[in-house]
């Protein structure tokens, strides 16, 4: 059995990323014509089998280190040479089982929140195509294979933030995750059009790390141009996973339907950032001051995120902003050349963070669409399972001894401040300050998720006019199975030599960018920083009790009121979009209307295009004048010519 | 015959191409108008006669005879456009023909 399965991994990889684009063709055309119960086969049949298949692609890919399949030469110009090849290592493996399992999971709980909508199936269709997309960014071989899944992703992203787009701030949410993302994907094709430089043609993963681990040429460790590249690839990550200064779109994104932020703005799309760090380690650690850049960028944005989330009211944008948080500590993992920290937090992240979204889709549900915690409270009692699942998963977050949270947590902590870069000029200070924005960030992780927690589940109901009630079978489902992922992850990557499954399973992924950092860690640290995020964790579930449930509950209203400008800033999101508006929106659209007003308008449809048809006319109206149907005067006209010619000729 | 000399000749052909040129020119009736064509036509056709017999050469003959059958087509079309105008309007009147264009 295991024989067969070997021998045919290259053609699972197919039925991997072929499976949700049939299915998304089958519901994208014929959708409409079939049945609710069809379209819910197909839609949720696709991941399924997807997932079946990557399972069984891992298991025929263990003990080897990658797997290559072609299906045809893509692009042949000149030197550049792409083919349509997927690469199945480790990492892919990890993200493959992750992206098909959540997404089955999702799925199948959308069948149940989606149910009643007018368009069942395009959302099935579209979240085929988003899983489509994805799975082709994990498992392109050439950079420009993953770009192309990466661009998919933005776009499904897009439909489906503006899914409901008769409503208008949907859809212009929808533009401006589009939009903001293409700023960072800019910064991929600029490093893309470099690294093609450089390789004479092959954009290819594995020849890349041949001519790294080669050297010479460009791959200088610590080269400027090496630097530049990574930066601009940067840039493209902090786009996609919403990391400071381009984390904007995130928070907007949650217009779209529940499922889909848990699947496309929590789970997976937006790690791709994550992933495509991970995937050029060899690459980023060459830079040592990119991966300064990125660490600082990504426990700047865990800390950011963390204090917005602690005073917004829409169960959506607390947790958006802590995805934003989570994700700048898995991009602080990256940048501190912890690669499998950070993959290890992404993989737990994506189980807790998929449950709180769907268990806050499940709370919405029940109370027919109202989104503000303030209205809610006591829900616990009329949700019990939605409930469970979601202190679970909360209590992983938080990170909380023993859950799947702190293990992933705590592991990028203590290497933020163990690894250390080989060679480099990369100043000693950025590590402890990493650590210690990261450490106030878990603080505040844990504060803000238990004052979601309380307020929605705890206490008496506040509003008056819903009626909550459990959620079906379809929902609660995926959530029990989450919220067990959610606890248990964490067991495959335990800070034990011996028993740390998952940095021996992607340790050959990772190895060449791992060797160009040092370790100056020890158990001790470890153990005493786990004692020390134990702390910090049940400090903050302590303080949202005392200041949301328990006695001090009048403190947070007059804290408020004591920071007075500060409070109303950080619940302004630092007014980062209002600087966006007034330093690259409205100037641009100033100069839009300019070149509109002036170049269009004018220059183009009056003058260029109106021009010449109104100057024939204005020539025209006076020339008709001689033109008036008169035949004896053009005879007149005639003799007068002839007269005068010959009065000419005639001597 | 032979005593008439070209010039005198030359002057009658301008005279009738320039009456007819007038009567083209002027004249309001489809039908004067017309005749008019005629009388420039022939005015052609005395001038290539009367160079014809002062140069001795008989190639102008032939010229005449085409203008003349050319002449006749273009009676034939000129009246049958007068009698289209003439059911059309009630009359021949050009001034009025004028009306069609557009």
């Amino acid at each position: 059995m295991h024989a067969l399965v070997r021998d045919n991994v290259g053609t699972l990889l197919w039925v991997v990323v072929f499976a949700p684009l049939a299915g998304a063709i089958v519901n994208g055309i014929l959708g409409p014509r079939l049945k609710r119960g069809t379209v819910s086969l197909v839609g949720v049949g696709a991941p399924v089998v997807a997932f079946v298949a990557s399972a069984l692609a891992t298991w025929g890919l263990a003990g080897r280190e990658a797997v290559s399949t072609t299906l045809f030469t893509w692009i042949q110009a000149g030197p550049i040479r792409v083919d349509l090849s997927l690469w199945l290592d480790p990492l892919s493996a990890v993200m493959i089982l992750i992206v098909t399992g959540i997404g089955s999971l999702i799925h199948l709980y959308s069948t149940g929140y989606m149910h009643g909508d007018p368009s069942y199936s395009r959302y099935f269709s579209h979240l085929n195509l988003f899983l489509f997309a994805m799975l082709l960014l994990v498992l392109g071989k050439s950079l420009l294979l993953l770009f192309v899944g990466w661009e998919g992703v933005g776009l499904c992203s897009y439909l489906l933030i503006g899914f409901w787009f008769d409503d208008m701030a949907k859809a212009v949410a929808g533009k401006k995750a589009f939009l903001v993302n293409r700023i960072g994907d800019f910064g991929f094709l600029l490093g893309m059009f470099v690294l093609v430089f450089w390789m004479e043609g092959s954009l290819d993963v594995p020849a890349l790390r041949d001519a790294v681990d080669m050297g010479g040429g460009h791959f200088v460790p610590g080269g400027t141009g090496v630097m530049l590249v990574t930066l601009a690839l940067f840039l493209g990550a902090t786009g996609k996973s919403a990391q400071i200064p381009l984390h904007v779109w995130l928070p907007d994104a949650m217009a779209g339907p529940t499922p889909v932020s848990a699947l496309i703005h929590a789970a997976t799309m937006v790690t791709a950032g994550v992933y495509m760090i991970a995937r050029l380690n060899f690459l980023f650690a060459l830079a040592p001051t990119t991966m300064a850049i990125v660490a600082l960028t990504g426990a700047a944005t865990a800390l950011f995120a963390a204090s917005i989330g602690l005073v917004q009211n829409d169960i959506k944008k607390v947790l958006a902003y802590s995805t934003v948080s989570q994700l700048g500590y898995m991009v602080l993992g990256a940048g501190v050349g912890a690669f499998g920290a950070g993959v290890f937090h992404l993989m737990t992240h994506a189980f807790f963070k998929a449950c709180l979204f769907l268990g806050a889709g499940s709370v919405i549900h029940a109370m027919a669409g109202c989104q503000d915690i303030r209205l809610m409270g006591g829900l616990g009692k009329r949700m019990p399972w939605t409930r469970a699942t979601f202190l679970v998963s909360t209590l992983a977050i938080a990170g909380v001894p023993l859950l799947s949270g702190f293990f992933s947590k705590d592991e990028i902590l203590y290497k933020t401040l163990a690894l250390q870069p080989a060679s480099g000029p990369v100043a000693g200070w950025i590590g402890p300050l990493c650590f210690a924005m990261a450490l106030a960030a878990a603080l505040l992780t844990a504060t803000y998720m238990f004052r979601l927690y309380f307020l929605t589940f705890s206490g008496e109901l506040r509003s008056h006019h819903a009626h909550p009630h459990e959620s079906p079978a379809s929902m609660t489902i995926p959530l029990v199975v989450l919220a067990a992922g959610a606890a248990l992850a964490g067991y495959v990557g335990l800070p034990i030599e011996h028993l740390n499954f998952w940095e021996h399973w992607l340790h050959p992924v990772f190895e060449d960018g791992a060797a160009r950092f040092v370790s100056t860690g020890s158990h001790a640290l470890e153990y005493g920083l786990m004692g020390v995020s134990t702390v910090v964790a049940c400090g903050g579930i302590a303080l949202a009790w005392a200041l949301w449930r328990g006695p001090l509950t009048h403190v947070p209203a007059k804290a408020a009121a004591a920071a007075g400008g500060f409070y109303r800033l950080v619940c302004d999101r630092y007014r980062i979009d209002e600087l966006y508006d007034a330093i690259a929106i409205r100037p641009f659209q100033a100069l839009a209307r300019v070149t509109h007003r002036w170049l269009d308008a004018f220059g183009i449809d009056a003058v260029l295009v109106n021009g010449p048809p109104r100057a024939v006319g204005w020539i025209g109206s006076i020339v008709r004048v001689a033109a008036n149907g008169d035949v004896q005067a053009y005879a007149a006209a005639l003799f007068v010519g002839l007269a005068v010619l010959l009065w000419l000729v005639i001597p | 015959m032979s005593g008439v000399p070209l010039s005198w000749w030359l002057v009658l052909a301008t005279a009738l191409f320039g009456i007819g040129a007038l009567g083209v020119v002027t004249r309001r009736n489809a039908l004067v108008v017309l005749m008019s064509l005629e009388l420039m036509l022939n005015g052609v056709n005395v001038a290539f006669l009367a160079f014809a017999r002062a140069r001795g050469d008989s190639l102008a003959h032939a010229a005449v005879f085409i203008v003349m059958a050319v002449a006749a087509a273009e009676v034939a079309v000129g009246l049958a456009l007068a009698i289209a105008l003439f059911r059309h309007g009630g009359n021949v009147d050009l001034d009025r023909a004028r009306r069609m264009k557009g």
